[in-house]
């Protein structure tokens, strides 16, 4: 059981030598001969102004940071999840409901606050800011 | 496979390690041909669609116009942009496909036909696409593009706010089942469709709804395509990416397709169960499985012409404010309705039941309806545009 693991990394292996030799084999038959005008960065045809590293919006970051506490809340949900029809055929089944519902509740409770604030909107007008 | 190569006097240890390598190699072969062959069918049932052509030059058909785009794409010169950075520009195509491939190692390929059936396949499922992010968000960075980089911020936002519906989505069928394998799954529902997770009670089948268009969005299939949003954004966050990375992009795109095909069918749609007395015949459990497969994909395809593209705010709201308190409301919906029914299994038969036979009058209703639109309409299907008459 534990070496059918070492696919994982057997796959991941052998996706990067894939790419890596396709490439490899290309460097030798295809062209190469940059000059400025290729190098430069395309900007529907103007000369771009200043670096392509510019400012992005808040709200990404804003979106991250949900992201991340919700994401752990769910990993933590799986092993609860797998055992549950364990549970309920040894007869624990309501414990483990009330226990999985408590957790979505404290979950929620965060959930509202995140959308009471705000933080779910993607627009937010000024007046909505207050 | 090592049992033969013991035979021929190996050692079980390297014959299981040179057996590991071939099937991995067999399987990254099946997958590049897949990613390959779904460009050209989308692009022949999009013709079709629109009452064109599409490619039908290369090969019958057009079968074989994935191999001259590719050797076209691996003969173009590979250029980098100046100011990029350049090693994470050449990396980021790698976790693009290495998040895509990964998942082959759990996936199905019928009943029993997989390479390794780990015991936490859908949690390395969720897991592994999750590097997808990473390469979208390197590309986007590293191009030193105004565009590239709104079009990987876009995408993460994206696929990160969907991943939250597409994981609560899937516990539903963890609860059913009480397993993250692979096979496990596809094991407890059998070959007739009221059998399968997704008839099993409305809460599954919201649960289905919600992992399916979730799915969608992960995929950045349209009308999630926001970060290739090519009216508004060039090409996203692949701008600047020229040759065989631009390919890898589009080759993980495609591949993610069949891979979100093949996921929905062994969780939800029964995997490739065939009825008892056929069940020693692993190749038509192949086929059956790859047939739901490819209606998966066509369904995909077809919702591709049928909805327009949605704003980012709108795309965000969907997510966050709609599919996940759903997605809540379905895994505690689903819990309840075990606890109640758990000792009257005649109660789940029945449900799933007539839940099947809900979708099928839904089906037959929409047949209808297709039918008397176009006969109202007065318009031929596929009829070149001067037909058409102008009131």
């Amino acid at each position: 059981m534990l070496i059918d693991f070492a696919n994982v990394f057997l796959f991941a292996a052998l996706a990067i030598g894939f790419v890596a030799l396709i490439l490899a084999v290309g460097k030798l038959i295809r062209p190469d001969n940059p000059n400025p005008i290729k190098k430069s960065v395309y900007e529907c045809g103007e000369i771009p102004i200043g670096p392509g590293f510019s400012q992005f919006n808040m709200r990404f970051y804003l979106v991250a940071f949900v992201f991340v506490i919700f994401d752990v809340e769910i990993a933590f949900m799986y092993p609860v999840t797998v055992i549950f029809r364990d549970l309920m055929s040894s007869g624990w089944g309501l414990l483990g409901f009330i226990e999985i519902a408590i957790f979505i509740l404290i979950l929620m409770v965060g959930f509202v606050y995140a959308w009471s604030q705000g933080g779910l909107d993607w627009v937010r007008t000024l007046s909505s800011e207050k | 496979m090592d049992a033969t190569l013991i035979s021929l006097g190996l050692n079980p240890m390297p014959a299981k390690i040179i057996s590991m390598v071939i099937i991995c190699l067999i399987v990254l072969i099946a997958f590049v041909t897949i990613g390959g062959v779904l460009t050209v069918v989308e692009r022949r049932i999009s013709g079709f669609m629109q009452a064109r052509l599409g490619p039908n030059r290369v090969g019958p058909q057009g079968s074989l116009q994935w191999l001259a785009d590719g050797i076209k794409l691996i003969l173009k010169e590979d250029l980098i942009p100046d100011g990029a950075d350049r090693t994470l520009f050449k990396i980021a195509p790698y976790f693009c496909l290495i998040g895509v491939f990964g998942t082959m190692v759990v996936f199905p390929w019928g009943s029993g036909v997989m390479v390794a059936d780990l015991n936490v396949g859908l949690f390395y499922f969720i897991s592994i696409t999750a590097l997808v992010v990473f390469g979208v968000l390197m590309a986007g960075w590293s191009s030193n593009n105004k565009w590239s980089l709104l079009g990987g911020m876009r995408a993460a936002a994206q696929i990160v706010s969907y991943e939250i519906p597409v994981g609560m989505g899937l516990l539903v069928p963890i609860l059913f089942s009480g397993t993250l394998s692979m096979g496990g799954i596809m094991a407890v529902q059998g070959w007739a469709p009221w059998e399968w997770i997704v008839f099993q009670s409305p809460f599954t089948v919201m649960s289905f709804c919600i992992f399916f268009i979730g799915s969608l969005a992960e995929a950045n299939r349209t009308p999630f395509d926001l970060p290739e949003a090519e009216s508004e954004l060039v090409s996203g966050y692949c701008t600047e990416y020229t040759g065989f990375r631009y390919a890898v992009f589009f080759l993980s795109e495609w591949a993610n397709l069949f891979v979100l095909g093949g996921l929905t069918t062994a969780v939800f749609l029964g995997g490739g169960n065939l009825p008892d007395f056929l069940a020693d015949y692993t190749f038509l459990s192949v086929l059956v499985y790859m047939a739901k497969v490819s209606v998966i994909i066509f369904v995909v395809i077809w919702l591709r012409w049928t909805l327009p593209r949605f704003r980012i705010d709108q795309l965000m709201n969907l997510s966050w404010k709609y599919l996940l308190p759903g997605a809540f409301v379905a895994f505690l919906g689903q819990a309840i309705y075990m606890l109640i029914t758990q000792h009257i299994p005649a109660v789940q038969t029945t449900v799933a039941v007539l839940m099947f036979l809900v979708f099928v009058f839904i089906l037959i209703r929409f047949f209808i309806r297709v039918r008397v639109n176009m006969r109202e309409q007065q318009i031929p299907v596929n009829s070149p545009a001067s037909d058409v008459p102008l009131t």
